[in-house]
């Protein structure tokens, strides 16, 4: 692998003049350039980028730089960038370029990073291997047969192949932390509402989040403090009223997934499963067993949630405004656009979307499926009464091999531990742990009550790996 | 009154139930869920910004005061005030629809349960209120061109409430009745401007009938696209009737939704109810509940101005003015606005001065009105000056025709009657209508003398003449009070003689 630079090391090469924002980015594009083949990339910003890494360079020179200074990063492919094409990864979209920024990207912009490009991505955010992209497969930094995980793969990829300081992405069920687990990367999927959505392309608005990777904690850190925070522009974001910390009276108490939970987990996994628990152990931390209630729920309930909310999120791909338009003899611009546009996956949960919210069938789906969320969150509000923490795998393998799982639903069970974050809108963090017997990445995770973002990146700090 | 296709004399036998849902486009200066202007005439596709246009990864922001106009209009129909509602979505594909779905609300409407009152001729009737709910409007699909279907977009996300009613509703007259109390409503609270022509009230009519004596209510159907008041009421008589020819003739009625065609007078096949939408609800993740909490609700409350009926009631009751005036007054909260303030500003404020200002108001200034299609204050008379004209015809300077001729030179003056009367000596003096009222009252107010003046007593001639002098204040011409009387007592001299 390149060598990885974080961006708080950076800063300080920045600082002595001893490194500059725009050698810096052209490291980054060279890289790039030199790993096409992996495919992490949709648009590459290299002009623009190197513009603004001047101007970052001329704020230190100054001494006036922001927070944000000459931090390098990339963006999913579904996070709106004014002027820059966004595709979402699907042919839906080609030749559309947003006419905004999205709220992060502003945020980002105003505290002085550098934007180096989109990256590749499952079509539209669905899927958990980055095979659906109508940009070809991200192919996995250490085996080009493998997958990098998905949906944010080609984010992923950029960070762990040195090719950002930091990327962002966007976690509906796990898109995320389980390409950050495949690829060695940290990944931190918020709580529900404390980053903006406003520009992130909608896929299932009631579990979507952006969130991040990062080499190191520090990094994710100093990213979280710029890019969180309520927006009038999203109505569901949220100020985190009081930001939970690390507890000071007693020792950490971690809720340990015991193992009868621990489904379809490979022996590699599990292994480091345990090395982990040892690990917060030998941080003081008090670990417990604790089942979490209604785990058999989890899959279903997602797939019938994000797959609703997708069906109409999905409408406005029509043809008519923007994007791809296919003129058709009957004059149903809308059928055939949509059926040239979308890809198969993006197909099949628009049809299940729209099958679980029709008349006659949307009570004993889509309502009862609201109910297991409330009962779903509800278990999660009680655990953390006695927990402060939980600790489970992130994934239950290790990255898989291109066209392993061709069937859907086996592919949707690997969601399996991270699903449930989203459904309670609760933050999870996806922290690399090892590596198994071929060298591949283990990512372990680490989930919290509401608003203990910055509780969770603080026990990763900590925690000797 | 106007027939169906059988006419009303064969309707005999059954009755017909009636609800009408009313959308109302509120007149917000913003967008429902983002900062667009929501101006009528607009170049197409001008009034449109990301959000509306429904662009990726854009997110609806609700607009305060759409909150606050449902909840008034809620509140001066009776409804009771959800404290926490929510939105939905309506997913539908239409090219005019840019997100694909409608933010609406369903299942938990702002306002519910309430009624308004009409008057009918049995008397008042409530009307039940179902619910009130907040939604946005789509934009606006052009087809009658040759070219192809245009849309603009400027009317996709200006906010609409709708209203609609319980089916308490049971001809087609009760239901223009109705309508017009709710446009009434709506333009008493200022929130939306009640044009049915350009679609900013529209109204969609559920109709059924039954056999007299039934309880339960027969399969209904929907009518839309009754763009005015006249369209309301023809194509309910038109679907009662036909609704009830099909029974007569054995047939059932099928539910389906109906469109009028106000060229051919009739209803006509929109769509049966198997093409019926499975709009496919379900809440709309992208916004929070909204909450009208106790002390925004009083504030609201305490907002409503008097509405139309209320007026009404008091008008009669404070001016003593007809029934039919008070009605016609109210119509317009402009209208009655202006004759209050003329009436506080009457020397002396008495039940004939209020009754004059009504006349003067009902011809006059509606009149104008009518002919410049403009607002009662844009006719170019303030209250003031209408003040002054009647005060100067009750006060006797002028009578009302002179009142007449004057009038259109007011328009547009600002000057008050006075001035006109001083500058074209037009007051007293030389006005012989009023003069002769003084002349008659004096007659009439001295029988002795004028039975003695009749036997021959002539030099009373003199008497008469002062008697008028002073009543005027000094200020009539005495020849004038002269020659009127000398005409006047000639002809009671002359009627006394053909009784004689």
């Amino acid at each position: 692998m390149n060598e990885q630079s974080t961006y708080t090391a950076d800063r300080e090469a920045y600082t002595q003049s001893s490194l500059s924002v725009v050698q810096r980015t052209k490291q980054f594009l060279q890289r790039i350039t030199d790993r096409a083949e992996l495919n992490a990339f949709i648009t590459i910003n290299a002009n623009r980028a190197v513009i603004s890494a001047g101007e970052s360079d001329e704020r230190f020179t100054a001494g006036l730089e922001r927070p944000l200074e000459g931090l390098v990063v990339a963006l999913k492919d579904n996070i709106s960038m004014k002027g820059l094409p966004t595709t979402c990864a699907s042919r839906m979209l080609e030749g559309y370029t947003p006419l905004y920024d999205a709220t992060v990207i502003e945020r980002l912009r105003n505290a002085g990073s550098v934007f180096i490009g989109k990256t590749n991505m499952d079509e539209f955010a669905m899927g958990s291997s980055n095979e659906t992209s109508a940009y070809g497969v991200v192919r996995h930094p250490l085996d080009a047969t493998r997958v990098p995980g998905g949906s944010s793969g080609g984010s992923a990829v950029a960070v762990a192949d040195g090719m950002c300081h930091v990327a962002l992405g966007s976690d509906t069920g796990g898109s995320i932390r389980q390409p950050a687990a495949f690829c060695g990367t940290y990944g931190l999927k918020p709580t529900y509402g404390r980053v903006s959505r406003y520009g992130l392309i909608a896929f299932a608005s009631s579990l979507d989040q952006v969130g991040l990777f990062s080499l190191s904690i520090p990094d994710m850190e100093a990213v979280f403090d710029v890019v969180a925070g309520y927006d009038p522009m999203d109505s569901t974001s949220i100020e985190a009223p009081s930001i939970v910390s690390i507890p000071t009276d007693h020792p950490l108490r971690v809720g340990a997934m015991p193992l009868s939970q621990l489904t379809g987990c490979e022996q590699s996994i599990l292994d480091a499963y345990g090395k982990y628990l040892d690990a917060l152990r030998a941080s003081g931390a008090r670990v417990v067993d604790v089942a979490i209630p209604h785990s058999e729920t989890w899959i279903p309930t997602y797939f019938i949630l994000a797959t609703a909310e997708a069906s109409s999120n999905l409408a406005r791909f029509d043809g008519v405004r923007f994007g791809t338009r296919v003129d058709a003899a009957d004059g149903d611009i809308t059928t055939a656009s949509r059926t040239a546009g979308f890809g198969t996956e993006v197909k099949r949960r628009i049809m299940l979307g729209t099958y679980v919210l029709s008349s006659g069938y949307s009570e004993a789906y889509y309502g009862k499926a609201q109910m297991a969320r409330r009962l779903i969150r509800d278990a999660y509000v009680d655990i953390f009464k006695s927990v402060d923490v939980l600790a489970m795998p992130t994934t239950p393998t290790t990255a898989f091999s291109l066209g392993e799982k061709s069937d859907p639903v086996s592919m949707w069970l690997s969601d399996y531990f991270t699903v449930s974050a989203n459904i309670a809108g609760i933050p999870a963090l996806s922290i690399p742990f090892g590596t198994d017997s071929a060298g591949l990445p283990i990512g372990m995770q680490l989930q919290g009550a509401m608003n203990s973002d910055e509780m969770l990146m603080s026990i990763a700090r900590g925690l000797k790996i | 009154m106007l027939f169906g296709p059988t006419g009303s004399g064969m309707r005999t036998g059954y009755n017909a139930v009636i609800g009408l849902e009313v959308h109302a486009q509120l007149t917000t200066a913003s967008k429902a869920f983002c900062s667009c202007p929501t101006d009528f005439g607009a170049q197409p596709n001008v009034n449109a910004c990301p959000i509306c246009l429904g662009h990726p990864g854009t997110l609806p922001v609700l607009n305060k005061n759409l909150v606050a106009y449902a909840v008034k209009m809620g509140l001066a129909t009776n409804c009771s005030i959800r404290e926490v509602s929510s939105f939905s979505r309506k997913n539908y594909f239409y090219p005019d629809l840019p997100k694909g779905y409608q933010v609406t609300q369903y299942a938990d409407p702002i306002c519910f349960g309430g009624s308004v009152e009409i008057e009918t001729d049995a008397g008042v009737k409530h009307i039940g209120i179902t619910r009130i709910h907040m939604e946005e409007d789509a934009g606006k699909s052009i087809h009658d061109l040759d070219i192809d279907t245009l849309v603009d977009l400027n009317r996709a996300g200006v906010p609409l409430i709708e209203i609609v009613s319980e089916p308490d509703i049971r001809s087609a007259h009760e239901a223009y009745q109705y309508l017009q109390q709710i446009r009434q409503i709506l333009m008493y609270l200022g929130i939306c401007d009640g044009n049915l022509e350009e679609g900013s009230l529209r109204c969609d009519a559920n109709i059924s009938v039954r056999p007299d004596g039934q309880d339960d209510f027969g399969t209904r159907r929907e009518v839309k696209n009754l763009n005015s008041f006249r369209n309301v009421e023809k194509a309910i008589e038109y679907e009662i009737g036909s609704q009830i020819d099909t029974l007569k003739n054995g047939g059932t009625v099928v539910q389906q939704t109906l469109m009028w065609d106000a060229g051919a007078q009739k209803t006509k096949l929109m769509r049966s109810k198997e093409e019926a939408h499975d709009y496919r609800y379900f809440s709309e993740p992208d916004l929070v509940p909204v909450v009208v909490d106790e002390a925004w609700r009083m504030e609201l409350q305490q907002s409503l101005p008097e509405l139309a009926l209320a007026k009404k009631r008091r008008f009669i009751e404070q001016y003593g003015i007809p029934t039919y005036d008070a009605g016609i007054l109210v119509d317009n909260s402009d209208v009655a606005l202006m004759y209050e303030e003329t009436c506080s500003q009457l020397v002396p404020a008495s039940s004939e001065a209020f009754k004059l200002v009504s006349n003067w108001t009902m011809t006059e200034m509606l009149r104008i009105m009518g002919e410049h299609k403009c607002g009662i204050n844009e006719v170019g008379v303030t209250s003031s000056q209408l003040a002054s004209l009647v005060n100067a015809i009750t006060n006797g300077k002028i009578s009302s025709k002179t009142a007449k001729e004057l009038f259109p030179d007011m328009i547009g003056s600002g000057r008050v009657a006075q001035e006109f009367i001083d500058e074209r000596g037009l007051s007293q003096i030389s006005d012989e209508g009023a003069i002769k009222m003084l002349v008659d009252d004096v007659i009439r107010n001295n029988p002795d003398n004028l039975k003695k003046y009749s036997e021959g007593k002539t030099n009373l001639f003199g008497f008469f003449v002062g008697q008028v002098l002073k009543a005027s204040g000094g200020s009539a011409n005495p020849s004038i009070v002269s020659s009127l009387m000398k005409e006047a007592l000639e002809s009671v001299q002359g009627s006394n003689t053909l009784e004689e």
